[in-house]
């Protein structure tokens, strides 16, 4: 881990660049290690509790290890009317997730939403690491899961 | 009209001149107009919305971050801001404990004040208080979030000021709160113990460990020996939990209301800061001609030297090995009873009224308890709880008669007084190290640059052949700077002082609460403490030769210093 976050840290050596140095270290481990997060914090000299009030503000940072796939259900206005809500439940359901519990327990999935993924013309949308899913319904998306397996 | 830059505030004009926001030149005038978020040591943060002026248009602006226009006319009290000030009251209590009676801050608390000032005699809002998360771990402050108004004095006091950054906010929007790194208990983190947050919380979101339970307990023991020492810095503030004049030097006074009470043995800190000028002044001497790694910093400040711990683990060895005076005067005191307590059969504790927060938990350091479990000193109380302790006493302090403490450690020097005050350890110290014992010489110490309030403070005094070079801090973010100047090589000292208190132990945070002009006058209480001691020296003290030629000898070491690489095991 050391070597990784030292190639992130010569990237960005200033204190002004947290947030490019969180978003690499996401990158690389789909989350933010706290052992990660404690030496970014000494080698930067920038105080434990900084970082970490930075890494709660954005919704884009996880503490929490995420799953292989992250799935993202768009629940921007265009995806919400034209019925993201369904397909949400739907892969709640299917995987046993909930509000709060947002990966499964074999560390393979993550379902969450986000605000707008910008793509509204091809709602309701989903990303599975990244890659786009458009014009989704409940059971596509099921099978969609089944798929990744 | 006048010529001067000025503003016209509720019709009556107002010069001002360096005043950065509006808000100075308010209270300038006479207005204390309210706040939760504002301290002018502090960066400006705009959060409480409490300081709002209306514009001659009109417009609302935060007084705090706007800065003075010449000839800008603002009104401070107009039925629309009073509406604003009482609704955001209003907000605040409504998601706010409202316990006050059983709340450590009853009494000193600024939304209580303020909701008592602006007759909020009801809430119309549903009562959405959170549950009480304590944070009980570290020995000196407690924490309860539930009680936090975000107000942010915390967490820049502690990065700012001190350099610390132990606490900031978390997540956001209603879910904001002040956390630790990972909601970390406060004892687990990095956190100095020197309680400045909990002296610019508004609330009682941050408090001071209390431990005035414990003082009964012993006084009430007829199987004790309660002895108690009180710190330099503490005669000069219990005045203003009293209504006396900032600054009044209450020494005899706190003799007297002890011995009401019941107290045993009553000794002033003083003693054992004349102690530590000997013990320092020759270790630095020692270190100093035998061309040893310097500069030499102080160890009086545990708050400081858990930072240096923490941050600068190469710099502990740099620090001296004397104990702080609280600790060479508790363990001499033991000492000395050791035998009349064979003979008497009472158990001699030790209490030690102090300014400072970061003492309650140097006590109790793994270094300073004993294979029998006995500890130097038992118990802190801070000059806050002191002063509870006498009002549950019952005790009218006005009225009581001044006393001189108990021989044989009665007798101190002005050397030591000045310990409470930054640059006073500093001086203290040249004033044993220089030659020339001459009262010139004495004068001309007071201006090398060792006083005054300044965060970075210089001075150079000749010594043997050459020139000793002294730097005096307080503020442990100025300890930053000085280090990070020496490690680049800019700058060279020979003997550091360090304070983590802004303005030295005068301000610490278990302080009666004051602002600069307060910090002054406790300065200038102890200066002139000073001038009115016989003895000024720390060397020409009697009780000093007494104790060197009789409980001392032979033991110098393991009573007066204490051992540092087991400190760095600690640290780790």
């Amino acid at each position: 881990m050391r070597q990784v976050l030292d190639t992130i840290l010569s990237e960005h050596t200033k204190k002004s660049e947290i947030i490019p140095i969180l978003q690499a270290i996401q990158k690389e481990y789909r989350y933010l290690p706290e052992e990660a997060l404690c030496y970014v914090a000494k080698k930067l000299h920038v105080g434990e509790a900084k970082i970490y009030s930075i890494a709660t503000f954005y919704e884009n940072f996880s503490l929490e290890p995420k799953g292989k796939y992250v799935i993202k259900i768009c629940d921007g206005t265009a995806c919400h009317v034209r019925r993201s809500i369904p397909i949400l439940e739907a892969l709640r359901k299917k995987l046993g997730l909930s509000e709060q519990k947002k990966t499964t327990d074999d560390m393979l999935y993550t379902v969450e939403t986000v605000s707008c993924l910008g793509a509204c013309g091809l709602a309701p949308v989903l990303t599975v690491n990244d890659k786009v899913y458009p014009a989704m319904t409940p059971d596509s998306a099921c099978e969609l899961i089944d798929t990744l397996k | 009209m006048t010529d001067k830059k000025h503003m016209i505030i509720d019709g009556q004009i107002v010069n001002f001149d360096k005043e950065q926001n509006i808000l100075a030149v308010i209270r300038k005038a006479g207005i204390d107009l309210p706040t939760f978020c504002y301290y002018s040591e502090l960066s400006i943060y705009g959060a409480c919305r409490m300081c709002v002026v209306e514009d001659e248009w009109g417009g609302i602006i935060a007084s705090c971050s706007t800065p003075p226009r010449d000839k800008m006319k603002i009104k401070t009290n107009t039925p629309q801001l009073f509406r604003y000030r009482k609704m955001i009251l209003e907000l605040l209590l409504a998601s706010h404990c409202r316990d006050c009676t059983t709340c450590p801050k009853n009494g000193k608390c600024r939304l209580q004040e303020l909701a008592l000032r602006f007759g909020i005699d009801s809430v119309r809002f549903e009562n959405t208080k959170k549950e009480a998360v304590v944070d009980d771990s570290a020995l000196s402050i407690i924490r309860d979030s539930s009680k936090c108004i975000l107000c942010g004095d915390c967490v820049r006091m502690c990065s700012e000021i001190q350099n610390v950054g132990a606490i900031d906010f978390a997540y956001r929007g209603s879910d904001m709160t002040v956390s630790t790194a990972w909601g970390k208990p406060l004892a687990e983190t990095n956190c100095v113990n020197c309680g400045q947050c909990a002296s610019v919380c508004p609330t009682g979101a941050i408090v001071i460990r209390n431990c005035t339970q414990k003082f009964w307990d012993a006084i009430y023991d007829d199987s004790k020996r309660v002895v108690v020492q009180f710190a330099p810095a503490v005669r000069v503030a219990l005045g203003d939990e009293f209504g006396l004049e900032p600054g009044t030097n209450v020494a005899g006074k706190i003799v007297g209301a002890l011995r009401k009470m019941g107290v045993d043995e009553v000794y002033d800190t003083t003693m054992g800061a004349d102690l530590t000028v000997m013990e320092e002044s020759k270790e630095f001497v020692k270190k100093y001609k035998a061309g040893k790694k310097l500069p030499l910093f102080t160890s009086c400040c545990p708050a400081w030297v858990k930072y240096a711990e923490h941050e600068h683990p190469e710099l502990v060895e740099q620090i001296s090995t004397c104990k702080s005076p609280m600790q060479i005067f508790s363990a001499v005191i033991k000492e000395h009873f050791k035998q009349v307590q064979e003979v008497d059969g009472k158990e001699t504790v030790v209490f030690a009224i102090m300014p400072c927060t970061a003492k309650k938990d140097e006590q109790v350091r793994p270094e300073f308890i004993y294979e029998d479990g006995s500890r130097d000193t038992d118990g802190v109380i801070t000059t806050q709880e002191f002063a509870s302790i006498l009002k549950q006493a019952g005790i009218v302090f006005e009225d009581v008669e001044p006393e001189a403490a108990d021989m044989p450690f009665g007798i101190t020097s002005g050397a030591g007084v000045i310990f409470g005050v930054t640059g006073g350890v500093a001086e203290a110290v040249i004033r044993r190290v220089v030659d020339d014992k001459s009262n010139n010489m004495l004068h001309n110490i007071a201006y090398t640059g060792v006083r005054g309030m300044e965060g970075i403070k210089e001075a150079s005094i000749p010594y043997g052949e050459g020139r000793v070079k002294i730097a005096v801090v307080n503020g442990l973010a100025n300890a930053e700077k000085l280090i990070e100047q020496i490690e680049i090589g800019e700058a060279e000292y020979d003997f550091v002082e360090v304070m983590a208190c802004p303005g030295g132990c005068i301000a610490g945070a278990g302080q009666p609460f004051t602002r600069m002009e307060g910090k002054k006058e406790r300065a200038k209480g102890l200066y002139d403490a000073d001038k009115l001691s016989q003895v000024k020296r720390s060397e020409e003290n009697p009780v000093m030769m007494a104790l060197y030629g009789g409980i001392l000898k032979n033991k110098t070491h393991e009573l007066l210093h204490v051992d540092y690489n087991k400190r760095e095991e600690v640290a780790k």
